[in-house]
């Protein structure tokens, strides 16, 4: 009788201590978690001033006067334009200068 | 042993038991003590011991961004820090102060009145209480808060907001309106859909340690919502092509304002909602109500001869005219009553598809009196007249149209050409939706829609086709809008040229042109609405004026979609790729 008490009684110290050891634990991984969360958080907020950033950067006003004085671009001569229409409503490809089809469709 | 038994004798037997009382009593107050402080009194003791551990964490809720149709950003918040103060706590040296107020931008008289607690300025307001939360600057950069937090000075504290960026500026500032200094909506889809946007703020209870680390989460007692972000119909491609072109128009003639509207005829979508003179939303201080209202929803004018399709669809689809009935326009005037209706240039009889493409108002009054006054009012309501046409957009107007049992016969007569009604641009542009889709009308959104809204049909598929055939010849050569061309492309539109109203009567030389058009006509997928108030640069015909707008923003939209095309290159006189003179979209 007096064994299995004393066995007992040792492990519930066992448990015990499990117990202690594995709270200590959990409360070691919440503050790591925590931390990462506060991390998405901020990337979060980053992220935010990054796109900001680029839509600054990125305004059509800059990229057009980038590309026209900058990089001297500007759009084609309308006769220099070839128009190759995918499926034409007569069934068949026909360039722009076809001037009946087009102009009948 | 004898003195042990000596000693029991001498001890009696009730001092024990008085012993033995005296301890269960002591042991009995401590189980009443016990019991109380852990039956009765055990919700305080909780709360006072959680107190010293236990904090309420608020969790902020971002506002929703918004976004154009292709989910490029036109509104974000990001956080700033804002610096506050408790003027009791405040122990500064002077130095310390003048360093503060260098960082914030603030002169030190100022300064040392909000350290004094007197946030009011001025002086009378002397007698204010002394407050215990004073905001010293709102919305600092991040580089200026880290600034103050190294000066290190006891009772200056930051606050983290949010504040609202317009990457696009002025380009999109009527759409989307802006928020106040606490990130609620005041105009425009920021106001519309506040709700949606602003998201609700949580607050979760947590156990912190000894080093404030949070080392367990309790509950949550509300979880943050954020806000949704907000994808609007709007393409900022065409929103910036229509800002320019627009812009370059308006100052080209000299004109007080001016607006466009250009909407996705398969769907009813806004694709670009421009409106002139604009403002810089990211900008709070100079911003007044004129610059900021949104004219072409919530303004309204008199939409002149750009009504007159509609006054020729009602006549077609009653069946009194066909396109080729002749009306006699000679001698340039026709009186009804008292009144004298005038046209701009005299012309001899006329068929119905020439008075759409002279835009004669005898011939469209005449049209008109053929009519009974409810087919005429049928028809207008029909296309949106008098009615909201659904975008949601806070301070949309419905427009006026008087009910036809009021109509007197020269009003009916005038309302054909469009005055004495009055209409938004947003509704304008709306109701030439039904020439373009074939008689059917559909709401417009500024919203990106998923599916296709449901479409009322406000005139038949014969009549539509029949009034757009007209309103190809207004474009054509000896039309009132050969400028209105684009090369490659079949267009439809109309002209409108209408006197100012001043008064109880009309300006004699303020003028509103206007033109609506779409294409391409063999397939309609865009309609363009363009609006110039008081060109003065003497200049004033819708033709000569708004058309040329229309010919670019729409071919800049045909040719970015990659549009088929309906027409023979080359069909334009007039060509289209203007460099743009000016383009400070500054932000």
């Amino acid at each position: 009788m007096i064994r299995i008490n004393i066995l007992l009684t040792l492990i519930l110290v066992a448990c015990a201590l499990g117990v202690v050891t594995s709270q200590h634990k959990a409360r070691k991984l919440f503050v790591e978690l925590e931390k990462e969360q506060q991390l998405a958080r901020q990337l979060a907020e980053e992220w935010g001033q990054l796109q900001l950033e680029q839509s600054t950067w990125a305004t059509h006003a800059r990229i057009e006067k980038i590309a026209t004085e900058q990089l001297r671009m500007r759009l084609p001569d309308p006769k220099l334009i070839q128009t190759i229409p995918l499926n034409h409503p007569a069934g068949e490809p026909v360039d722009s200068t076809d001037s009946k089809e087009a102009s009948k469709s | 042993m004898k003195a042990n038994q000596k000693l029991l004798v001498i001890l009696p037997a009730q001092r024990s038991r008085l012993l033995v009382g005296l301890l269960l009593l002591g042991f009995a107050g401590l189980a009443g003590r016990a019991a109380y402080l852990q039956g009765m009194h055990n919700g305080f003791l909780q709360q006072k011991g959680e107190s010293r551990y236990g904090r309420v964490l608020e969790m902020n809720a971002n506002r929703g961004m918004i976004t154009d149709r292709y989910g490029k950003p036109l509104a974000i918040s990001t956080p700033v820090e804002s610096v506050w103060l408790s003027p009791q706590d405040v122990v500064a040296t002077p130095e310390q102060l003048s360093r503060l107020a260098d960082l914030i931008d603030m002169d030190a008289d100022e300064l040392h009145k909000r350290l004094d607690g007197l946030a009011g300025t001025s002086q009378g307001s002397r007698a204010t209480s002394r407050r215990d939360f004073v905001y010293l600057k709102r919305h600092l950069s991040p580089a200026v808060a880290a600034g103050i937090v190294e000066l290190k000075i006891p009772g200056i504290f930051l606050k983290r907001e949010y504040r609202r960026y317009y990457p696009a500026g002025d380009l999109t500032s009527h759409v989307l309106g802006f928020t106040d200094l606490d990130d609620r909506g005041q105009e425009g889809i920021e106001l519309a859909w506040q709700d949606e946007l602003a998201g609700k703020p949580g607050s979760r209870r947590v156990i912190k340690d000894r080093k404030g680390h949070i080392i367990e989460d309790v509950e949550s007692i509300r979880a943050p919502k954020p806000g949704q972000n907000i994808a609007l119909s709007i393409d900022s491609k065409i929103q910036y092509l229509a800002y320019r072109e627009l812009k370059q128009a308006v100052e080209a003639n000299k004109a007080k304002a001016g607006g466009l509207v250009a909407l996705d005829v398969k769907t009813g979508e806004v694709l670009a909602l421009v409106n002139l003179p604009t403002y810089n939303p990211n900008n709070r201080s100079n911003r007044n109500s004129a610059q900021s209202r949104n004219r072409a929803v919530t303004d309204m004018f008199e939409p002149g001869s750009t009504l007159k399709p509609f006054t020729v669809a009602a006549a077609l689809e009653a069946g009194r005219i066909t396109p080729d009935t002749v009306f006699q326009t000679a001698p340039g005037s026709f009186s009804i009553g008292k009144a004298t209706i005038r046209d701009a240039h005299r012309t001899e009889a006329l068929t119905v598809t020439q008075v759409i493409q002279k835009s004669s108002n005898v011939g469209s009054a005449k049209i008109a009196l053929s009519l009974p006054p409810q087919t005429l009012w049928e028809m207008l309501n029909g296309a949106g007249f008098g009615e909201l046409p659904g975008s949601g957009f806070p301070g949309e107007v419905s427009g006026k149209l008087r009910p036809y049992k009021t109509w007197r016969p020269i009003e009916q007569a005038t309302m054909s050409y469009g005055h004495g009604i009055a209409v938004s641009l947003m509704q304008l542009a709306r109701a030439y939706m039904i020439f373009a889709a074939e008689g059917e009308i559909k709401p417009v959104s500024l919203l990106k829609l998923d599916s296709d809204p449901v479409s009322k049909r406000a005139i038949s598929r014969d009549t539509a086709l029949a009034v757009s055939r007209m309103l190809e010849m207004v474009a054509q050569p000896g039309g009132t809008a050969p400028r209105a061309q684009v090369n490659g492309y079949r267009v439809a539109g109309k002209t409108g040229t209408a006197h100012k109203l001043e008064g109880r009567g009309y300006a004699k030389n303020r003028y509103l042109s206007t033109f609506v058009g779409y294409a391409p006509v063999s397939n309609p997928r865009y309609v363009i609405a363009v609006m110039l108030d008081e060109p003065s640069a003497g200049q004033y015909y819708g033709g000569t004026v708004a058309a040329p707008v229309f010919s670019r923003v729409m071919h800049g939209i045909l040719h970015m979609q990659n549009v088929p095309q309906d027409a023979p290159g080359g069909n334009a006189t007039s060509l289209t790729a203007a460099p743009p003179k000016d383009n400070k979209g500054d932000v």
